[in-house]
């Protein structure tokens, strides 16, 4: 038995990785439900899920309970196979990209295995990403044809067409990063903006890259299909567009690859852009290494404070033991000082992951959709041409004055 | 057997089925799905032979771009089964034996190579992509200009038919 472990330790390892991101990220993504659900609400002077479970947490739990018991009728005249295929198809691809992401600088050292946080770490990691994106418009695109109805039709073709006339941006838009790194990896991409430890904010790529930056992220936006550009589920003309014909789980598929790409996006421009795992202080301020507890012990004695105010039994008992959590993971952290120092990477990470979904929701919260006409417009008469200038400037600034 | 080539006999093999399928399937969609299960296996057998870059890129530009306009301008068309009809007598008699031809031409090339095949997987060598960017921009870059010129002139052109109303 121990050497089928120590002979296999690579690929068993890989194994529970895998399933360990597969369970982190779908619990994120029920979770994102809730958060959009809130932000919105508060958004809009409402307050949002509150029914189910203290301030409305278990509402995720049970939505997914709903998709899971709901009748799930396959509409006549549907093309079996591929209506079948699509959502299958969306759901594989999205949580496929996730494998890529890197998640912290160091490796856990356990039984004499290093464990890189993340599943893998590519040469091509970059472009790997953009071809399972580029592969995920089937899934949007067929989920329209298969369905055998007007509205999905038009808008699995409303996808297509967004889907191709943005990806060129997205591309264009990255260059600019490659030529900054010199590779692929993303690895080597959060390495190469920590050259300059002393600067901290001021290394990021997003100073250079700002042109990069913004056609990068409205692309990304346009990619993932969401507010304001989610011409092809657009409720007010398309019924539910694509997904109209889908429901029960198959349904809750779709959604759930629409969270997980925003939270590969949202990974994507933390990475590139914002310095991936680095701190925005400057490296010989040690103090801002106590932020994660500064920020978990405060949060976490209001979370008590509210909870023993709340209205209902289960909110007394479950709120204040969220909060005693945090309170002790706060703590433990000042106690341990290597776990601190581990876990500065993976904390700035996730900072930058979280304001960023947070931009997400903000935006579907206030901005109204595009026309098609200023949809394609703005594709191909503003953002490509802004990407290939950024590509050409900065090809010309690293030829002139190199790379730093 | 080792790994990579068991691997290799899996991805050729859904080439294959994939090209079949295509012919086979009555349906468009269906043929242009399968041709994306080509296009993907290829990709893979590029990787198995340390070519990333290439089978990111074939992903990329066939997989996706490419193969999203096929299934935009089906379903934009909204093309139904095809209708079959009586093989061509011309595809009878000359297409079986110049097919029998073409795939001992092959079989032939397959025998007497000396193991390149081999020598491709488990080389391990990767070509990185630095050196092929070298190759593209710098020995060959005068035919990689022409070929743009040329991919230029042909959007153009598509451009010119399009409009010739309106001009």
């Amino acid at each position: 038995m121990t050497d089928f472990l120590s002979q296999h330790a690579e690929i068993i390892i890989t194994l529970v990785k895998v399933a360990l991101l597969l369970f982190i990220v779908l619990t994120v993504n029920a979770y994102l439900t809730w958060f959009e659900r809130k932000v919105v609400a508060h958004m809009q002077s409402r307050w949002g899920p509150h029914r189910v479970g203290p301030h409305g947490l278990l509402q995720p739990a049970a939505d997914g309970l709903k998709f899971l018991l709901k009748e799930d009728p396959t509409p006549a005249g549907v093309d079996k196979f591929t209506y079948f295929l699509a959502p299958l198809m969306a759901l594989a691809l999205a949580l496929t990209s996730i494998a890529i992401i890197p998640f912290g600088p160091d490796p856990i050292r356990i039984l004499g295995h290093d464990i890189y946080l993340g599943i893998t770490d590519l040469n091509i990691g970059i472009l790997a990403l953009f071809a399972i994106t580029a592969l995920s418009v089937y899934g949007v695109a067929l989920a329209g044809w298969s369905s055998n109805s007007k509205y999905p039709l038009l808008g699995g073709l409303r996808s297509s067409a967004q889907m191709v006339s943005y990806e060129l941006a997205l591309t264009m838009s990255v260059v600019g990063v490659l030529l900054m790194a010199g590779s692929f990896s993303l690895r080597d991409i959060v390495n190469a903006q920590a050259s300059h430890p002393e600067l901290g904010i001021f290394g990021w790529n997003i100073w250079p890259q700002i042109l990069g930056f913004l056609c990068f992220f409205i692309a990304a936006i346009a990619e993932t299909n969401r507010v304001p550009f989610d011409l092809p589920e657009a409720e007010s003309e398309l019924v539910a567009g694509f997904h109209t014909e889908y429901s029960s789980f198959k349904f809750a598929m779709f959604f759930i690859a629409e969270y997980t790409s925003m939270i590969t996006v949202s990974c994507l421009c933390s990475i590139m852009f914002f310095g991936g795992w680095l701190s925005p202080f400057p490296a010989s301020w040690t103090l801002t290494h106590y932020l994660p507890s500064v920020i978990l012990i405060p949060f976490g004695a209001w979370v008590i404070y509210d909870g023993l105010r709340y209205e209902t039994v289960f909110g007394r008992v479950v709120l204040p033991g969220i909060g005693f959590a945090m309170l002790a993971i706060g703590g433990t952290l000042i106690a341990l000082p290597t776990v601190n120092e581990f876990i500065q990477g993976p904390f700035w990470l996730l900072a930058k992951i979280f304001v960023f979904l947070f931009v997400y929701v903000w935006m579907r919260g206030t901005l109204p959709r595009f026309r098609y006409d200023q949809l394609m417009g703005f594709g191909w008469k503003l953002l490509l041409p802004v990407s290939l200038a950024n590509v050409v400037i900065t090809a010309t600034a690293i030829l002139f004055w190199g790379k730093h | 057997m080792s790994a990579p080539i068991i691997i290799f006999f899996v991805l050729a093999v859904m080439a294959a089925l994939g090209a079949i399928s295509l012919i086979v399937q009555k349906h468009p969609i269906h043929s242009a799905l399968s041709l994306i299960v080509v296009m993907v296996a290829l990709a893979g057998l590029y990787l198995l032979m340390g070519a990333e870059f290439v089978a990111a890129v074939q992903i990329i530009v066939y997989g996706g771009a490419i193969m999203v306009l096929f299934v935009l301008v089906i379903m934009l068309l909204n093309a139904g089964v095809e209708e079959r009809t009586n093989f061509s007598k011309m595809a009878t008699f000359g297409g079986i034996p110049l097919a029998l031809a073409l795939l001992v031409a092959i079989a032939g090339a397959v025998v007497g190579g000396h193991g390149s095949v081999q020598a491709a997987t488990q080389s391990g060598a990767t070509a990185p992509t630095k050196q092929l960017a070298g190759l593209l921009f710098q020995e060959f870059v005068y035919p990689f200009e022409l070929t743009s010129f040329l991919i230029l002139i042909a959007i153009l052109g598509a451009i010119v038919l399009a409009q010739r109303e309106k001009i």
